[in-house]
């Protein structure tokens, strides 16, 4: 089958839905691969290139749409582009169903395919590789540093120069989403301080791991004198979130924002009178602006200054870093190919029993298939194996950790009294006192060697076979002991056991030393 | 008979020293630093205790020369083996020498029942007969569980699992027939009728060491050989009480239940207990059943294969890389070579460590002795659960010939015969990279999710063979 790459037509949108590289892995996979012509142009990707990876070039448009059995694409198409479309054709990039009825009428009119890639279960561990929504977030989310920083008049890491000290800039990240990590990750690895919040807690770790610094929100003492209502604490809670970004606004030279709810206008984070509380020169970057913006001064698609912030509101943050951005949406749409390919004979199959591909279908065959049910079994089957193992583990009981349980400690040492009952009411003294020294010594060998470090353990165990043969000593006392001769003593038979006793724990002893030194010498810093 | 150089008193006070010099000997080895000293106390200790014993008044004069003799017939095998032995096959020559504990504990035992020079009456000649009984079962038990060891560690036995049927009666059935010819050596009269019982019993308790072992594969080895470490300690200890010999009790003591730790680690390390391995056969019937029924678990996608050279590039990229070397590692004897990638590249500032599972390996401790004999520092040598949690933070892992100790099923699959096995958590990482001979499930006969996972690569061939040319793109 032929794949059909297109220019896109929207204006400001330099990205393009392949790269030759991944025009190579297509071609291999058995797909014919047409670009058309400047398609990857404004991503520094020639046509020259695609031709040597193996793609044709289609002088036009209407050629491109209509020669291709596939049509790869970033946004999604206009009326004209659906237009040139034909029936069967499949038809995959960002189309945002619910956002564009229209357009779905439009598709499902022509008869064709179309698998949309925001639609993609992201919760599917499999379908990781094909999510462009986070590829793309990670880009923007680099991006909005990068544009903080070029608008920022400062450096970002603290130096100290011969011209005096600079202290390094706080940047401030509200939203630890994938854009939210990206931008801390880059924030932090040009040297400035990076706080990050997000209402979720369970992502304090992640920022953490980025070199950040999670900012909770101070509610709970907020809200101590408050009440129990639901409705007042969220209340509360949002009211303490606010004095939070206030505080940070006030604090920090660089906030960018990327908090966004499904289905809604973004959130307002950042109010008019926060803008005014920055020192001059401070940047905000909103990342939500396409949505509304976070910060009420966004003017989507903008940068301005106001009160002496500079506030970006771009919405092409990833069609800014063109050629990246492409690369990773090829790759994802090629690991979406090669799921439709099972085959790899070249030819895809729209297999709606899959649960990733029956996400993304949103029109299959002229029939609207959006939205697609929802997937019952991972969500429900996920928390059961964890809480089974977690099960297993509690009831092993195993470790050095945790005392055990007072019952069966109690038996235990009701077995012990037992038995020492036991061998204190029969056994005679002498037996008692060696008795005595036995149970003492496992007790001291108990202890020392808990505190042998793991990796010391393979000598652990060479040294104590060299001590065993300390049994030596039950061979010397036997070799000719003063009682010899006396009762019928076989001195002979003895004298020989003893003998072959000794040679055999004399290799042990020597044997075992001098192989536990020649190993310890090795354990070098 | 001449006077002795040392009294019976002096005697017992050097047998302390020794004792003391031995409980530090074992406490030295809490810390590398420590350990060459521990060492030397274990030997001052046993030259103490053999000396003591020797000038002192248990030993005439004319024994002196037998003594030596044969001290320095055993002191140069010993030595010479020592000097010689590989260190890939340390594993083989500990067990080989708890065997010859067990052996000498035999030969004690049967020299002093013949002693007659000895009368005891009462409970004192039951309790010595015991005693004896014991002494000689578990040493026979440790000699012979300890040669088949020998033999399956250096390849000698095939190291599948020997499934006699009924192998649990057969195991009781001796156990009954020593308990009762037990008590006919206790009730016999005189030492010829005790030797039939005692002989009968030492030919079953060598059966027994053999049946036990053969039926234990080969990746239980760690628990086998740590839990014959422990007997042969017991056979001394049993000695000990047969000759009323404290030292003999405290070092025997010592000896047991280090061994004993070392099992219980071990055991511990596989979420296996005890009984379940001594009772053999894991690899052979148990994996069966789990896989008939549960197909629903079977990893699916496709393994990503990888050559030396983009192994390379991975780990040129890379910040921080964590190697984990298993058993393959130490088959194809790729230390040196692992270490001197481990060097290529920290000159190149990336932080390289290891992550040592407790039961890679053949014995306890045996990944740390491959490494330190290839002079990788023990500090970037780390255990399991001191580097699980940096695994996220980590470019690039290497797997060198393990398998079920990564295997991420034993997290997530309850269903898996590993199930709640603490593994190493390298598919973490962001990129895995699993050196492996072929596409073959692991020991314990369970499928890895791991290979499948995205970000894990495979390396497929000869560990020493691959990890050379590796070294070579490296350096390239």
């Amino acid at each position: 089958m032929r794949i059909g790459v297109p220019r896109e037509i929207f204006p400001g949108e330099k990205r393009v839905a392949t790269v030759p590289d991944v025009v190579t892995k297509l071609v291999k996979l058995g797909f014919d691969v047409t670009v058309e012509r400047g398609a990857g142009e404004l991503a520094d990707l020639s046509d020259d290139a695609y031709v040597e990876a193996g793609a044709a070039i289609a002088p036009s448009a209407a050629e491109l749409w209509s020669g291709s059995d596939i049509v790869f694409k970033v946004r999604a198409p206009t009326a004209d582009e659906v237009e040139l479309m034909h029936e069967g054709q499949t038809l995959i990039g960002f189309l945002w169903p619910a956002q564009n009825p229209d357009l779905m009428q439009q598709l499902a009119a022509k008869k064709v395919t179309a698998l949309s890639i925001d639609a993609l279960p992201r919760t599917l561990s499999r379908a990781q590789k094909m999510d462009a929504l986070t590829s793309m977030a990670g880009v923007s989310g680099y991006r909005a540093v990068v544009e903080a920083a070029n608008a920022f008049g400062r450096f970002f890491n603290g130096q100290i120069t011969a011209a005096g000290k600079v202290p390094p800039a706080k940047v401030f990240i509200a939203g630890a989403g994938v854009a939210g990590l990206a931008a801390i990750g880059a924030a932090a690895s040009l040297g400035a301080i990076v706080r990050a919040n997000d209402t979720r807690a369970e992502v304090a770790d992640q920022v953490v791991s980025l070199g950040g610094e999670f900012v909770k929100v101070d509610y709970e003492e907020e809200g101590s004198g408050g009440g129990g209502y639901a409705k007042v604490m969220s209340e509360g809670f949002q009211a303490a979130q606010r004095e939070m970004y206030a505080q940070q606004a006030k604090e920090c030279d660089i906030i960018i924002t990327t908090a966004l709810i499904p289905g809604k206008p973004a959130p307002k984070l950042i109010t008019a009178e926060m803008v005014q509380s920055m020192k001059p020169g401070s940047v905000i970057v909103d990342m939500a602006a396409e949505q509304g913006g976070n910060c009420e001064l966004t003017e989507p698609g903008k940068a301005v200054v106001k009160h002496g912030v500079t506030i970006v509101g771009y919405t092409d943050l990833a069609s800014r870093m063109a050629r990246q951005s492409s690369t990773l949406y090829g790759t994802n749409l090629f690991r979406l190919t090669e799921e439709l390919c099972k085959t790899k004979d070249g030819v895809i199959n729209v297999n709606m029993a899959d649960d990733a591909i029956r996400g993304l279908t949103v029109i299959k065959d002229g029939e609207i298939t959006w939205p697609a049910p929802p997937l019952v079994v991972p969500p429900k089957a996920a928390p059961k194996p964890a809480a089974a193992v977690a099960e297993k583990k509690g009831g092993h009981g195993h470790g050095s950790s945790g005392p055990m349980p007072a019952k069966t400690l109690a038996v235990v040492f009701g077995l012990g009294a037992l038995a020492f009952w036991a061998i204190g009411a029969y056994a005679p003294a002498a037996f008692l006192g060696h008795f005595t020294v036995f149970v003492l010594a496992c007790f001291i060998g108990n202890m020392v060697v808990w505190n042998v470090t793991p990796a010391l353990h393979t000598p652990l165990m060479s040294v104590t076979n060299a001590i065993s043969s300390i049994i030596v000593i039950g061979a010397l006392v036997q070799i000719l002991p003063p009682e010899a001769g006396s009762n019928a003593r076989p001195d002979q038979l003895i004298q020989w056991l003893a003998f072959a006793g000794i040679v055999l724990t004399a290799v042990n002893m020597l044997g075992g030393f001098a192989v536990t030194r020649r190993m310890l010498d090795m354990f070098r810093k | 008979m001449s006077q002795s150089l040392i009294s019976p008193s002096l005697a017992t006070a050097a047998y302390l020293g020794a004792a003391i010099l031995f409980i530090l000997s074992l406490g030295g080895l809490s810390n590398p630093e420590t350990s060459r000293r521990g060492n030397l106390y274990g030997i001052v200790g046993m030259a103490l205790a053999v000396l003591a014993t020797l000038l002192g008044p248990r030993v005439a004069a004319g024994g002196i020369p037998w003594v030596i003799g044969a001290l320095l017939i055993g002191g140069s095998v010993g030595l010479y083996a020592a000097k010689t032995v590989k260190m890939t096959q340390m594993p083989e020559l500990v067990a080989l020498m708890h065997s010859l504990v067990g052996l000498a504990a035999c030969l004690v035992g049967f020299a002093s029942y013949v002693d007659t020079s000895v009368q005891f009456t009462g409970a004192e000649k039951m309790i010595h007969e015991v005693e004896i009984y014991v002494g000689i079962l578990i040493g026979a038990v440790t000699f012979s569980g300890s040669l088949i060891a020998f033999g399956k560690l250096n390849g000698k036995i095939g190291g599948k699992p020997l499934m006699l049927p009924a192998r649990h009666w057969l195991n009781l059935l001796g156990l009954l027939v020593v308990v009762w010819f037990g008590r006919e050596f206790v009730n016999a009269h005189d030492v010829q009728s005790g030797m039939t019982p005692l002989i009968v019993m030492t030919v079953i308790a060598l059966l027994f060491g053999v049946h036990m072992v053969m039926a234990i594969g080969g990746a239980d080895m760690p628990v086998v050989v740590s839990m014959l470490n422990s007997y042969s300690g017991w056979a001394a200890a049993a000695t000990g009480f047969m000759l009323s010999n404290d030292l003999l009790i405290v070092t025997g003591a010592l000896v047991g239940s280090s061994g004993a730790i070392l099992s219980y680690i071990m055991c511990n390390a596989m979420n296996r207990n005890f009984i379940s391995v001594i009772a053999g056969g894991f690899g052979g019937g148990a994996p069966a059943a789990p896989k008939a029924d549960g197909a629903a678990a079977e990893p699916q996608g496709e393994v990503v294969p990888v050559s030396a050279t983009e192994t390379a590039e991975l780990l040129r990229d890379a910040k921080s890389v964590i190697i984990v070397p298993g058993y393959g590692m130490a088959v194809a004897q790729a230390q040196h070579t692992v270490n001197e990638i481990t060097k290529t590249l920290r000159e190149r500032g990336v932080t390289v460590r290891f992550g040592i599972h407790p039961v890679a390996g053949r014995m306890p401790g045996h990944m740390n002795v491959l490494l330190a004999e290839a002079k990788v520092p023990y500090d970037i040598v780390l255990e399991m659960d001191e580097i699980n949690d940096d695994f996220p933070d980590t470019d690039v892992v290497m797997v060198i010939g393990a398998n079920d100790i990564v295997n991420p099923a034993a997290q997530d699959d309850p269903t898996s015969p590993i199930a709640g096995m603490p593994v190493l958590e390298v598919w973490k990482g962001r990129t895995s990279i699993v050196m492996k001979r072929s596409m073959a499930s692991g020991y314990a006969g369970v499928d890895n999710p791991l290979f499948y996972k995205e970000n894990n690569r495979m390396l497929f061939g000869d560990a020493k063979k691959m990890l050379d040319e590796v070294l070579v793109a490296l350096k390239g």
